[in-house]
């Protein structure tokens, strides 16, 4: 039979059967030591978690690793990577030491990463929740912010921010936070607009819940595996904004971040370009690692993925 | 006093009138069966005692009195501490209608902590008892178990024990066995039967089931495009079904007894379909009528009550 769902058929007193494949228990099978498998077999996340993991070690022991201030004034200014091995990195134009600036700065830019990444999906899926679950007038209202927000470029909009409040390290994360939760929201709201109509959450209104116990224990669970995969993403985009900020000199001055070497290293750049390249590196590799993740994530949360 | 009274219930989505002066009553304990083909507003009538229609739907016109107060006048607040309370809801979906990622027990608790305010020790304890008297073989282990873990049969147990979990006075199951297999059905069915004795509570299960029906309910509602056409307790419906269409459904069953069999004869039908009534004056069922006279497009047959039973067709006599 043509275009019918796959089955087979058979002949029973001359006349043919169709046997139709229902998908009725194919998920029984136990999931969560699968799931826990499929993280182990997935190269792509394998591969970004080890990567990452290394810079959340540098972040987490880098006193211990480059014990001392990374801004203090340690040998003579632009020392090359392997001219003393004392610096093993080199040292930028003041005379500091270059690894220990990346071993600190792995702190900061990892922090406001994770910072901004929490605000924008803290907004981003109240309202892409409320505005998924409830529809209507509250719907379109909500949307239209967030188209608002849409149109005006993501970096523009944090510059501004940023350029009205001092740059500390907590206004930038803020600023990105704020201009990254449309995302958030839209992905979020999908979700629940599929989701309300799932027959659990007519059975969960049977039982008398109410809607904000529903949004909360019933379907934000659900709804939850895109977000996840979205934040790792969120937070490389949030890494390089904030390098791009601190490029712009709109930076914390008393923080070291990777993002502010760059900037630093800007005026040497015909020079001296490790300053820049050292941790242009570190960035792309941070936001690679993330960037697999987030690969990694998506390919072993999505049910549609599941043998 | 009937513990359900729906009186004159009229639901209109857009365009069209789903259920229409829908009247039936329920007493304590009792198990109506609302019957008719897909379409004909039983689901939408359960749904409305529920206060659960989608937004788009409109309770026109009626009354809906449960223990004697509107349900159609309470409260939002007020009716979630009915619902699971005092009314329950199975579905027809048992693979879908638990939380994936919630275990099975987290469900039950929820529900008992929700109406009850049982701590939580006490809460779980009598999941584990619910869920023993649904007969779910080792409830103490499976208690952890997620809906995955279960078959439809098992899920649908599951469903039940939180419906009756606190106590309810009315079950209304939408089609509860549609989607299992037919052992798991009768045992199922057998399930609701047997709690329903336990529980003292009172039943409307809606089914197109009619052998369901003959062996499970305690009377019999049928509904035709919206409108209620027959009410009448089990024996003397399946002995002498009254209305036309009523008729027409048993006839076209097929029973183990009968020598007929789809291979060899062509099996008995209702001509026609039950398309749009909308609009039309007359009797929604005229167009397939084997009785049909004029005057049956002309006006609306009432609904007539003779003693226990009640018909809206003129051309029978009861």
């Amino acid at each position: 039979m043509p275009g019918s769902i796959p089955g087979w058929q058979y002949e029973c007193d001359g006349m043919t059967v169709d046997v139709q494949l229902t998908d009725l228990g194919s998920r029984a099978a136990p999931r969560q030591g699968r799931r826990l498998r499929a993280f182990l077999r997935n190269p792509t996340f394998i591969a970004g978690a080890v990567i990452l993991g290394f810079f959340v070690f540098l972040a987490l022991f880098a006193d211990w690793i480059c014990p001392g201030d990374p801004q203090d004034m340690v040998a003579q200014p632009v020392l090359w990577p392997g001219q003393d091995m004392q610096f093993p990195l080199g040292t930028d134009s003041l005379g500091r030491d270059v690894l220990s600036n990346l071993v600190h700065g792995a702190r900061a830019s990892l922090l406001v990463g994770v910072a901004a990444a929490s605000i924008g999906l803290a907004i981003g899926m109240v309202v892409g929740a409320v505005a998924g679950f409830f529809g209507g007038r509250v719907d379109a209202l909500l949307m239209r912010l967030v188209e608002l927000f849409q149109t005006t470029p993501t970096f523009l909009l944090v510059v501004v921010i940023v350029a009205i409040r001092e740059p500390s390290l907590s206004t930038i994360a803020l600023a990105i936070g704020l201009a990254s939760w449309p995302t958030v929201a839209r992905l979020v709201r999908a979700q629940f607009r599929s989701l309300r109509e799932a027959d659990f959450v007519m059975a969960a209104r049977s039982l008398g819940y109410s809607s904000t116990r529903i949004i909360v224990q019933e379907i934000l669970p659900n709804a939850l595996p895109p977000v996840i995969v979205a934040a790792s993403v969120m937070i490389a985009n949030a890494i390089l904004t904030e390098a791009g900020l601190s490029f712009l000199n709109m930076r914390d001055a008393n923080v070291v971040s990777w993002g502010g070497m760059i900037g630093d290293g800007r005026d040497l750049l015909r020079t001296a370009w490790f300053l820049t390249a050292l941790p242009g590196a570190a960035i792309a590799l941070a936001v690679l690692s993330l960037n697999l993740v987030g690969d990694g994530l998506n390919e072993i949360l999505n049910p549609r993925n599941e043998p | 006093m009937s513990l359900l009274a729906v009186e004159g219930l009229s639901v209109h989505f857009p365009g069209h009138a789903a259920v229409r002066a829908a009247s039936f009553a329920i007493a304590p304990g009792e198990t109506l069966a609302l019957v008719g083909e897909s379409g004909c507003g039983k689901s939408v009538t359960a749904f409305s005692v529920m206060r659960l229609l989608p937004a788009n739907a409109r309770v026109a016109s009626g009354r809906i009195l449960f223990d004697g107060r509107d349900l159609l006048a309470a409260s939002p607040a007020e009716m979630r501490d009915i619902r699971g309370k005092q009314i329950s809801l199975i579905q027809q979906e048992p693979m879908t209608s638990l939380n994936p990622v919630l275990s099975i027990g987290v469900q039950i608790v929820e529900v008992l902590r929700r109406h009850e305010r049982l701590s939580r020790r006490a809460a779980r304890t009598r999941a584990v008892e619910l869920l023993d008297l649904v007969r779910i073989p080792d409830a103490h282990r499976r208690i952890d178990d997620h809906p995955h873990n279960l078959s439809g049969g098992m899920r649908q147990r599951v469903m039940i024990a939180m419906a009756v979990a606190c106590g309810p006075k009315l079950l209304i199951a939408d089609e509860p066995t549609t989607a299992l297999d037919v052992t798991t059905q009768a045992q199922v069915l057998d399930l609701l039967d047997d709690l329903r004795h336990r529980l003292g509570m009172a039943v409307l299960l809606i089914t197109h089931d009619l052998g369901v029906v003959a062996q499970w309910a305690d009377r019999i509602a049928v509904m035709y495009a919206g409108r209620i056409v027959e009410q009448a307790d089990i024996r003397p419906f399946f002995a002498a079904p009254l209305h036309p269409y009523s008729r027409g459904l048993l006839g076209a069953r097929v029973d183990v007894d009968s020598d007929e069999h789809y291979l060899s004869d062509r099996l008995t039908e209702i001509p026609g379909s039950v398309g749009s009534a909308a609009g039309e004056a007359g009797c929604p069922f005229a167009p397939r009528c084997p009785l049909v006279v004029a005057d049956c497009r002309r006006a609306l047959p009432p609904l007539v009550t003779h003693g226990a039973r009640a018909v809206a067709c003129p051309r029978v006599d009861v």
